[in-house]
Formats: structure tokens, C-alpha cells, sequence
């Protein structure tokens, strides 16, 4: 890590202004893919200054926090910042960039790099009917995991799976977490307690611990501690308020049902 | 026996928690295993040993990312695939939902406490995860220095 900045020099312009701007947007795309799905910003701003710096192209500046990318090729004058709007746990593209990255280091051309990304955004991801069955089935798990009864099966898959889908699949149309996620929280302690109350369940607490298990923040968390270890400040504390929104979400959902029951 | 019960619980907790995070399907296997490792790691030191919880969910989050690191290492994936599904069994929803409950009973104070005691827990599993990753990266830094000599 150098103390002052250098005084640029002219690039030699050895590479075409076309090139680079291939590069310039390869890097990008790679970058917003991976951001928008769940990697950790050090990663993103590492593997965008790996794939720019292989190309040739001296001098980058990036810059990642939750919501936004800045990227500068300074000896190009090409400067750009991307808001991320959305955001959420898609590992397999995460993973298919990081083979992607490795993939140019070991001499990929950039045509082909420019369509592995467009391909690599548009990978197909589980369908919704499957993650919300194993939403279902998570739920069961940690029931079984507490000590739970057998007899309060039935309604922890049934609520765990109505969670899943309901932040998932209402998700698409309001764009705003908090309400999808009160809502879900809601439904998943009415019916545990509706349940419990016509006397075919046990015990409501486990089952509405083990239900509302896929919604809560425990990943954004710790990738919230993970980031303001490593010094990205802004980062950390942007999902760590990201996440505490969540938990707030669900403890308002469920503490509601408590009220009004 | 015990062991084995909760090893396949947790495994599939894990595995679940993978297709809802769309891991690649290749390593929906060993993101369970990382899951499970962890958890029979905190089950044999929070509910046999009876160690204080804080210590057993460190060590736990130790073992789950060492465990991520081979994993790592081994299929030449991101380590946040393998410690977002491992890290899953660990989280501290109960004490985070008594905390709930406790304030909708109008018991402030002890939904004090355990909303306290579920961010302490959550932080010392971050703590191990981060401290595990930090000595890979000295160990591998240092690994390269020395074949660079």
C-alpha cells in the first residue's frame, strides 16, 4: 500500500479505447452480480481489481459498500457508480463468478469473459415450489433439533414453509422487506397458536422458534460483524441496521399475535 | 446415538438452508456436513459437558469454519458458501424469541437479558468464524512467503 497517491502519467495507450471499455464493463457486471447476491464486499472489490488488473488496465479504483459501486479506470477517464437496489442469497452465482475469476486469470479472452458474465446473471435458481418445501422441512429439523414433540410436526412445516413463501413470493411485488417479513412472522405465530389453542399441539414456543428459523437474521449478521472486522465500516453497519430491521420485523410479527390472542 | 440423531438433524437443517441460499448442487452435501460438525460440536459441549453457552457456540463456530476451510480448499469454492450454511444451527433464535416473548408479557427486564445473552451468543460465533478465517490468511500468507524465498 503506497502513503501518497502517484502522480498518473499518461497511459501509452497502448491498449484501444474499445478494449478497455470491454473490460471497463465486464468488470462492472462481474462486480454488481456478485454484490446482488449475497458476497462480501471485500470479495467483490478484490476480485473486480483482479480481473481489471489481468487485462492490463493499471490504476483502478474501487470502491463497495451494500447499496452502491464505484468503479474508475483513472488513465481511461471511464468512471461509473451502480446502485444495487436488490439484494439477496443467490451463492451459486457467487460461485460461478469466482470460477469465472479464476477462469481469466488463467488467460480467458475478454469476448468470452463479457459472455460467461451475461450467462452467469441469468443462471437459473432453484424453483420457488422447492425452496419453500425446504423451508418446510429446515422448520421440521430445528423442531426435532429443541426437543420438540412429534405431534407439532405437521404445523412447523406448514408454517415454516408458509414463511418461505410468503417473504419470497410477496417479496417480487412490494419490494419492501419489513412489511413482507412482519407479515410472515404474523402468519407463522397465528397459526402455531390457532394450533396449539384447538389442542393438537404441545408446545407453541418450539414450534414457533423452529418455523421462524428461515427468516431470521442470522447470516446478515454475522457477515454484518465479519465486515466492520475487516474495516469496512460502512458496509458492516449498513447490514448490520439491515439485519437488526429484520429481527425487529419478526419480533414485531410474532409479539403481535401474542397481543391480540 | 445421540451423536448420530443430531448429526442427521442438523445435517438436513443445513442442506435446507442451501437450496433457500440457491447454493450450486454440488456442494449441497458439504454444506450439510459443515452445518453438522458444528452443531454436534456445540451439542456435546453446551448439553453433555455443560459448558456456558457463549464458550460452546465459540468453539462450535471454530470447528464449523475450520471444517468450511477443508471444504474450501478442497472443492475450490468461496468460504461464504460453506459458513452460511454451517453457521445456520447455531443461531440463536430461541434466546432471540424468549426476548420477544418477554416484552409482550410486559417483563422488560428479563427480555433484557436474553435479548443481551442472544447478541453476546451471536457475536462470539462471528468472533470464532472471524478468527478462524484470520489465521487461515496468516498461515497461507505466510505459506507463500516462505516458498517465495
Amino acid at each position: 500500500m503506497l502513503d501518497v497517491v502517484e502522480e498518473v502519467e499518461l497511459p501509452d495507450n497502448s491498449l484501444s479505447l474499445k478494449y478497455v471499455r470491454e473490460v471497463f464493463f465486464v468488470t462492472l457486471n462481474a462486480g454488481k452480480t456478485l454484490l446482488e447476491n449475497g458476497a462480501e464486499t471485500y470479495r467483490v472489490e478484490d476480485t473486480m481489481e483482479r480481473i481489471a488488473k489481468h487485462y492490463g488496465v493499471e490504476n483502478v479504483q474501487v470502491f463497495v459498500a451494500t447499496t452502491v459501486i464505484i468503479l474508475s479506470m483513472n488513465d481511461y477517464g471511464l468512471s461509473q457508480q451502480i446502485r444495487i437496489l436488490t439484494r439477496n442469497n443467490n451463492l451459486e452465482k457467487v460461485v460461478n463468478i469466482n470460477e469465472l475469476s479464476r477462469q481469466i486469470i488463467n488467460g480467458m479472452s475478454i469476448a468470452d469473459a463479457k459472455e460467461a458474465v451475461n450467462r452467469i446473471s441469468e443462471t437459473r435458481v432453484f424453483p420457488l415450489w422447492l425452496v419453500v418445501l425446504f423451508g418446510g422441512i429446515a422448520a421440521s429439523m430445528f423442531l426435532m433439533m429443541f426437543n420438540g414433540s412429534v405431534k407439532d410436526l405437521p404445523i412447523t412445516i406448514f408454517a415454516g414453509a408458509l414463511g418461505v413463501l410468503v417473504t419470497e413470493w410477496i417479496q417480487r411485488y412490494t419490494k419492501i422487506k419489513f412489511f413482507t417479513e412482519i407479515l410472515a412472522a404474523f402468519l407463522i405465530a397465528l397459526f402455531a397458536v390457532l394450533y396449539v389453542r384447538f389442542g393438537y399441539g404441545v408446545n407453541v414456543d418450539t414450534i414457533i422458534i423452529a418455523s421462524v428459523m428461515p427468516l431470521v437474521p442470522g447470516v446478515p449478521i454475522t457477515n454484518a460483524l465479519r465486515e466492520l472486522i475487516r474495516g469496512h465500516f460502512l458496509a458492516g453497519s449498513m447490514k448490520g441496521i439491515e439485519a437488526g430491521l429484520t429481527a425487529i420485523a419478526i419480533g414485531a410479527g410474532v409479539g403481535t399475535v401474542f397481543l391480540i390472542i | 446415538m445421540v451423536f448420530i440423531v443430531q448429526f442427521i438433524l442438523s445435517f438436513f437443517a443445513s442442506f435446507s438452508f442451501g437450496i433457500i441460499f440457491n447454493i450450486p448442487r454440488r456442494h449441497l452435501v458439504s454444506s450439510g456436513i459443515t452445518g453438522a460438525f458444528g452443531w454436534v460440536m456445540f451439542y456435546l459441549l453446551s448439553h453433555i459437558i455443560g459448558i456456558d453457552d457463549l464458550i460452546a457456540n465459540f468453539v462450535a463456530a471454530i470447528t464449523m469454519t475450520s471444517t468450511a476451510i477443508f471444504f474450501t480448499k478442497r472443492l475450490q469454492a468461496p468460504l461464504i458458501v460453506f459458513v452460511t450454511c454451517g453457521l445456520i444451527p447455531l443461531v440463536p433464535g430461541g434466546k432471540a424469541y424468549e426476548a420477544v416473548r418477554a416484552v409482550v408479557e410486559n417483563n422488560y427486564l428479563e427480555s433484557l437479558e436474553t435479548g443481551f445473552q442472544a447478541a453476546l451468543i451471536s457475536l462470539s460465533i462471528a468472533m470464532g468464524i472471524i478468527i478462524t478465517e484470520m489465521i487461515y490468511e496468516l498461515f497461507k500468507n505466510i505459506k507463500k512467503r516462505i516458498t517465495e524465498i
